[in-house]
């Protein structure tokens, strides 16, 4: 039983970090067209790089339903002490995904109408809003929670530091990045053209977003900074700032030379090394710096229960993902039929 | 003079009540919605008839818009739990968690996967496939309600856990009995019910609506407004009564397991057989009575009880700090009970009319008819209030306080939350039913086309209807 406690914590904090792996990058893209609507002003154009996501956003987005039900059910003890100290970010996050969720439909039933441009700017400011502070939740996380006697006894402005911010930001031009390279990879012509260009000023952006992120966050606590540093760690972890370079010389290249998908893989690839080295970093902290994973999860039965479901489910729900994407793959133009 | 905690308190409750509130139409919308999509493909491909493809055209518009903002509404209440109920969601999370992850990963997910098919699909998977994602659709918003009044019902009527002394955590014991409570079969019902019933009765209103337009215009209504008012005033006369029937045992399960619930419900202080029922009156909750009591004499025990002498339970046999606030849900109640009553009255009348041929032919049922748009959304958001409301002071139904539920949240972060909420949601939900009545404001075309909407844009460019439509909320209008 005592190994049960232990390792079923282990277990879906993988499947946890997976789920939230998928949303970033599913989402990532959906966000990201959103923000660079910033940049195409024309409504043919905008059109095509909507309807590249119309049909597969809302399922993009269930994965963060995902991740919150998981924290709720097995991580509870999470749940509850990063949402409240979290809770100014994640309301406006909230907010600002109800303007882009709701803009995908309204701003074509609105056509022709003055309120039009309302749902525009709500898609593009939503979008953005919601990358931001989805930037900045991570950044107050990795920063640290103010926790005593396992609940939450910080101020509501705890999370918002220079160290969040540039989370925020590095997010925002991570997902724009992913959405560029996305529209690369599913748009022709102009809009491809113009997309590359964007894809690699923002390429540019996130490289610096990662460097300075990889360099303030050993600084943040001592622990972190000797996960990379100690021996033998750094035989394991090295290979991570390694494959970055190596990802963006790649992605330097796609673009440059007319590749098609390459560059959107090379940018999932940077999001996914992120990932990987937050999660080495803070490994085995749910809420750092005091709070693990057995500190907040809930009792085996709960996370036993649940992990059957999930072990039945989850390759269903993959397969028929998949499914969706493929009816509606390949070039996107502005002759299609659907929107 | 109450504490900034307390105030605190008081928000987190009226906001997360306020979300939840405007969140629980969609979903019923959805549930409703999209069975009845699946009955007119499915009649379509049965029969070949054009009129329910264009039914289905018509329709899965309205859809597209309520289950978009279903979506961003929900997505709210998944981390809603967590920011206003921390407390609540470290010792229930071992179990209301496991329940919505469940409800995500069965439900969420399989709607979400197949709704782009249904609504953008039809020509690139051809008419079977297509079937079957409508289908998966409103298969998914059943489940997605099963999963949620498990969850929703486990806090009335908890079974299957033992507390843990050195936490106060809710640990699961038997998965089975938390799932089956004893008021979960009784609440999926009257809920499911509900939700067909709501829509059934925006489905006729919007027929009735064409009818006398184009009564009005001097021709005769188009054949998908006929079939849709007559499949609708069907749905009326059979689901209504029905719900009454669902209702009534539901009440009596209430009876059993949460008494203090129905002696609010009913204003009740002492408890008695032979007991009268208020029409009216006004629960006053310091001086435990019901002011200006309007009573009918043995009817209180012959509903709640089945016969004339039952003994019905009073506020005053429970202590005062574990009684609902009974002047919010002694005039919920009512108002569901009358439109139950009502809906029941315009099935009955439909059905009356059938008889005479005259279903389509009388302006004044079809009046009646619009007018009853909203009834089944109210009368289902009363039921809602009556019985959350109802479920006070606690969160876990007499083993978790509220107010022992809340998160840390300081009061100003509660109060500019709130204000965005409530800014946020009048904007976003108030244009989206002015998009949903002006697109119901237009009448379904033979031939109609599907959701793309570049199609929908171009017909509502040059069909407005202002006089339906009205101003749209947070522009100043």
């Amino acid at each position: 039983m005592m190994d049960f406690a232990h390792w079923l914590p282990i277990v879906w904090a993988v499947i946890l970090v997976a789920a939230i792996t998928i949303y970033v990058i599913l989402d990532g893209f959906d966000l990201g067209i959103g923000m660079l609507f910033a940049l195409e002003r024309n409504q043919g154009r905008r059109d095509v790089m909507i309807n590249t996501i119309a049909p597969v956003w809302d399922g993009n987005e269930t994965w963060m339903v995902l991740g919150g039900a998981v924290l709720y059910g097995v991580f509870p003890g999470a749940y509850a002490t990063l949402l409240p100290a979290l809770y100014l970010p994640i309301v406006l996050m909230l907010l600002a995904l109800i303007f882009r969720g709701v803009s995908f439909e309204f701003r074509i039933m609105t056509r022709g109408t003055a309120r039009e441009g309302l749902w525009e700017v709500g898609f593009m400011a939503g979008s953005g809003i919601a990358a931001f502070s989805q930037g900045a939740i991570l950044g107050g996380v990795i920063q640290g929670i103010a926790v005593t006697d396992g609940a939450f006894t910080g101020g509501a402005l705890d999370w918002l530091t220079p160290f969040s911010v540039l989370c925020g930001l590095a997010v925002m031009c991570g997902y724009a990045l992913l959405g560029a390279t996305w529209l690369v990879w599913r748009t022709t012509d102009v809009l491809e053209a113009s997309c590359r260009k964007w894809a690699a000023w923002l390429a540019v952006g996130l490289f610096v977003g990662i460097v300075a992120v990889s360099l303030w966050t050993p600084l943040l606590h001592a622990p972190y900074l000797r996960r990379w540093t100690d021996w033998p760690n750094i035989l394991f972890v090295a290979p991570v700032p390694v494959l970055v370079v190596v990802l963006g010389v790649l992605l330097a290249a796609g673009l440059r030379r007319g590749h098609s998908k390459g560059p959107f893989l090379c940018a999932l690839g940077w999001f996914f090394l992120c990932l990987s080295g937050l999660g080495i970093t803070v490994w085995p902290y749910a809420v750092p710096p005091s709070l693990t994973l057995w500190d907040v999860s809930s009792p085996p039965s709960s996370q036993f229960f649940q992990l059957v479901g999930t072990a039945i489910l989850l390759p269903i729900i993959l397969t028929y993902t998949i499914y969706s994407y493929r009816v509606f793959r390949g070039k996107v133009t502005e002759a299609d039929g659907y929107h | 003079m109450q504490t900034a905690p307390d105030l605190a308190l008081l928000l987190a409750r009226f906001q997360f009540a306020f979300t939840v509130g405007v969140h629980i139409i969609f979903p019923a919308f959805s549930i409703g919605l999209a069975a009845y999509l699946a009955v007119l493909e499915g009649l379509w491909l049965k029969t070949g008839r054009q009129v329910f493809l264009d039914l289905y055209r018509y329709w899965i518009k309205a859809f597209s818009i309520v289950f978009s903002m279903g979506v961003v509404s929900g997505l709210v209440m998944s981390y809603e739990f967590g920011t206003n109920w921390a407390v609540f969601s470290r010792k229930a999370g071992p179990i209301t968690g496991v329940l919505l992850s469940y409800e995500v990963m069965t439900a969420f997910f399989l709607e979400a996967g197949f709704l782009g098919v249904m609504l953008f699909g039809m020509n690139k998977v051809g008419r079977g496939l297509h079937f079957a994602a409508t289908c998966c659709v409103s298969v998914g918003t059943l489940i997605s309600m099963t999963w949620i009044l498990a969850s929703n019902s486990w806090m009335q009527t908890p079974r299957g856990y033992t507390i843990d002394p050195a936490t106060g955590r809710f640990m699961p014991d038997d998965w089975l009995a938390i799932i089956f409570n004893p008021s979960f079969p009784f609440r999926l019902v009257h809920m499911g019910l509900a939700a067909f019933l709501s829509v059934a009765f925006v489905v006729g209103a919007t027929g009735a609506w064409h009818m006398l337009k184009a009564r009005r215009e001097g021709v005769i209504a188009s054949e998908p407004v006929r079939v849709m008012f007559s499949m609708a005033m069907w749905m009326a006369a059979i689901v209504a009564p029905l719900q009454i029937l669902a209702g009534d045992a539901h009440g009596l399960n209430t009876l059993k397991y949460q008494p203090v619930k129905i002696a609010a419900m009913e204003g009740d202080w002492e408890t008695e057989g032979r007991a009268s029922e208020l029409l009216f009156g006004i629960p006053n909750m310091k001086t435990e009575r019901t002011d200006y009591a309007v009573r009918v004499p043995l009817l209180g025990s012959l509903i709640l009880t089945h016969s004339l002498d039952g003994k019905v339970p009073g506020m005053k046999d429970f202590p005062r700090d574990q009684r609902p606030p009974s002047p919010v849900i002694f005039f919920s109640f009512r108002i569901m009970v009358a439109l139950a009553m009502l809906m029941a009255l315009v099935g009955f009348w439909s059905l009356w009319l059938r008889r005479t041929s005259a279903l389509f032919t009388s302006p004044v049922f079809h009046r009646v008819a619009v007018c009853m748009a909203p009834a089944g959304f109210v009368a289902l958001l009363c039921g809602w209030v009556t019985t959350e409301v109802g479920r006070q002071p606690w969160t876990v139904y007499g083993l978790l306080r509220t107010s022992e539920s809340v998160s840390p949240i300081v009061l100003s972060s509660m109060a500019v939350t709130m204000t965005a909420f409530v800014v946020v949601y009048v904007i976003v939900f108030g244009s989206g039913l002015g998009i949903l009545l002006r697109l119901l404001g237009r009448a379904p075309e033979e031939g109609e086309h599907g959701a793309s909407p570049s199609h929908a844009a171009d017909v509502l460019a040059t069909h407005t209807h202002p006089g339906i439509a009205g101003p749209i909320p947070g522009e100043g209008a």
